[in-house]
């Protein structure tokens, strides 16, 4: 069950600071290990995102994780890399993420159930290219108290510095600006052709 | 633009509606879920106030988080049995049946569904874990989903979906002695990268891949999803007839000839166009291992762990972090590594055939002194057929641990883990950081002969020196 301060209706944009997260292929496995599945809920995972590489930086030269570091609480925007939310379906990534604070994400591609998770809960994943992302992650990094703008409509990102084009298919784009990304109303509207499908379907009557 | 497919022909076939924005509605012929990622769709569905549209086509069992020591309950973890009871009360309340411990047919989700005949060719499948990929060896069409979406296939049979492009991976010649469909994957994983499937479905097809068993083809689609392909499938031939035929929900008598029939219709035929080809050669492909932290990090195992030189500019850091991880250095033989935990079983490699490889590597020899060695049946149907001629003793006499059926290691919910910075070597199908249990613990992915193999030389060792010649 989403919280009370899940998105509702229309996202158009978002505004807030940014946390960059950088590097290629990281799975959903690191975004929430798979020990923090044992629930029956999504409520108490917000604390645990990250939990092992932000473990691992706390006590690292490089340390410690970004979202471990003062100056990125309360941050909304997650720039990310290549292939983000890689491996498991596991939707408790996407509700790791935002229920730290993630509002959007913004990255170099996604993998695609990672996406649709974050699409269905209203968590706009947009693409900027290699060259473009690294400018928005150095801009980021060089002055993380300036917020950025997100425009979901138009597909642009403003900070520091930019605006950076980016790109987000028609089909979530029109389903975000529009309030329609929680889906199961629209399925449920073609009551009558979803029955005329299964009963056109050999195996449903077992041939 | 792909066409005459059978992932175009089954998508049109399931097709209920063009969304506003472009997406299609799909009509999911099978629905699997099991105690991870099902709570919370039923909680929304509550919420929503709404019923199970077709609990007939949704089937349930328990996987992740059953221990594989003692199966009584309640588990000792009571955030497990709480998991398990809640998808006990849940399928009670909709009437979903639930293939429970015990029951002759509980095991890995991606394991049961097949040997019970619930996956049948032109199926869509879907489920709330991504190796239902796994599902399209029988020329289904089959993905892993969000619990989001796990709710709206309660709620409406129905998904929103965007329509993949098709690649065909076409595998000449014929695997040679050692190697199995796990090395192929490997391979495939090995030359496309974990993203070069995103975007894609893939058919695999070609000699190499007619000549796989039912089993076989599981292992191949299942891996689909770590090369980023959302599903992969491979064309229903007689090899999967003959698989189906007689299984609990397969159609018998009249309706079968009728099945085979409307199966047989929906292969990719000659005039099928699809977006694009890679071709691989099956006899050059050597027992494969991975030696990083993605599943596209892999090598044949007589081959060095590549050097940053020898590898793709792109892909430098997230060796460099590789190397780091592991502890392995880039130029040395990934032979004679040192393991310390053995683990077969998943659902990539727990089946039937898949211990009879690995106890044909360990019969008559023993586990290395040190290493913890376990096999975990995939299902009971599959622990029962192994028992039934004698591997589990083969196993036991050579120092393993024979277990009870799950997920087991794979994933690590249950407390099958690995401890600190303990390396595995394992027929699972993620190397992922910290995904055995351990946020420093390493994996070493392999086909589960060479799981037995490493098990009997407490190092990665070369399969094919202990197969008889």
């Amino acid at each position: 069950m989403s919280s009370p301060s899940f998105p509702m209706g229309p996202i158009t944009g978002h505004h807030g600071r940014a946390v960059v997260v950088a590097g290629d292929d990281i799975d959903t496995d690191r975004i929430i290990p798979a020990r923090f599945l044992k629930c029956v809920t999504f409520e108490a995972l917000g604390p645990a995102v990250f939990a092992d590489d932000r473990a691992e930086l706390a006590t690292a030269a490089a340390g410690p994780h970004p979202f471990d570091r003062p100056e990125h609480q309360g941050a909304s925007i997650l720039l990310v890399n290549r292939n983000f939310g890689c491996g498991s379906s596991r939707e408790h990534a996407p509700q790791a993420l935002m229920r730290w604070g993630i509002r959007a994400v913004v990255g170099e591609s996604f993998a695609e159930i990672f996406f649709g998770n974050c699409l269905a809960l209203g968590l706009p994943c947009l693409v900027a290219d290699h060259t473009a992302m690294l400018a928005i992650q150095a801009a980021a990094g060089a002055e993380p108290q300036v917020p950025f703008h997100l425009d979901v409509a138009a597909a642009t990102l403003t900070g520091p510095a930019g605006p950076w084009p980016l790109t987000l298919p028609d089909g979530p784009r029109q389903m975000l600006v529009t309030g329609q990304w929680d889906g199961t109303g629209q399925l449920l509207a073609h009551a009558a052709q979803l029955d005329r499908t299964r009963a056109a379907l050999p195996y449903i009557g077992g041939f | 633009m792909s066409a005459g497919t059978l992932y175009d022909k089954v998508w049109e076939l399931h097709r209920v509606a063009e969304l506003p924005g472009g997406a299609t509605q799909l009509f999911i012929g099978l629905h699997l879920i099991h105690e991870v990622t099902s709570p919370q769709a039923f909680s929304a569905l509550e919420d929503l106030g709404l019923a199970v549209r077709h609990p007939e086509r949704t089937v349930a069992t328990v996987d992740h988080i059953v221990p594989t020591t003692s199966q009584a309950r309640p588990f000792a973890d009571p955030l497990a049995e709480e998991m398990l009871a809640t998808l006990e009360a849940n399928c009670a309340e909709h009437g979903i049946t639930l293939h429970g411990l015990g029951s002759g047919r509980q095991g890995i989700v991606h394991v049961i569904a097949p040997e019970l005949g619930l996956t049948q060719p032109g199926m869509t499948v879907a489920c709330g874990d991504s190796h239902t990929s796994t599902h399209g060896a029988f020329g289904a069409i089959a993905f892993g989903i969000g619990t989001s979406q796990v709710r709206d296939v309660l709620a409406s049979q129905s998904l929103a979906m965007g329509k993949l492009k098709v690649r065909r991976i076409w595998v000449d010649g014929q695997l040679q002695p050692g190697v199995y469909a796990k090395d192929l994957v490997l391979h495939v994983i090995r030359s496309l990268g974990v993203k070069g499937g995103v975007g894609y479905a893939y058919e695999f097809a070609g000699p190499a891949i007619d000549a796989l068993s039912m089993e076989e083809r599981m292992t191949l689609c299942n891996m689909a999803i770590e090369g980023g392909a959302r599903c992969g499938y491979v064309n229903p031939d007689a090899t999967t007839f003959a698989y189906l035929q007689g299984r609990p929900h397969a159609p018998s008598g009249e309706a079968w000839e009728r099945a085979v029939a409307w199966w047989s219709s929906l292969a990719s035929g000659p005039e099928a166009g699809f977006d694009d080809e890679v071709r691989f050669d099956a006899a050059s492909i050597a027992p494969t291992v991975t030696w990083g932290i993605t599943p596209g990090q892999g090598i044949g195992v007589d081959e060095t762990v590549p050097t940053l030189e020898q590898t793709d500019p792109d892909e430098r850091p997230l060796a460099e972090e590789a190397y780091r991880y592991m502890d392995l250095q880039p130029g040395a033989p990934i032979a004679g590594t040192p393991v310390d935990v053995c683990f077969i079983g998943s659902c990539t490699n727990g089946r039937l055939s898949d211990l009879q490889a690995a106890a044909a590597v360990a019969k008559g020899r023993h586990v290395a002194p040190g290493i913890k060695a376990f096999v975990v049946p995939g299902s009971e149907q599959v622990a029962a057929a192994a028992e039934a001629e004698g591997l589990d003793q083969v196993f036991i006499a050579a120092g393993f641990e024979w277990r009870e059926p799950g997920c087991s290691m794979c994933l690590a919910m249950n407390p099958d883990r690995l401890e600190g910075r303990q390396i595995s070597a394992s027929s699972s199908n993620r190397n992922f950081k910290g995904r055995q249990g351990s946020a420093t613990g390493r994996t070493l992915l392999m086909s589960p002969a060479m799981v037995a193999a490493a098990a009997i030389a407490g190092q990665v060792r070369d399969v094919r020196e202990l197969l008889p010649a």
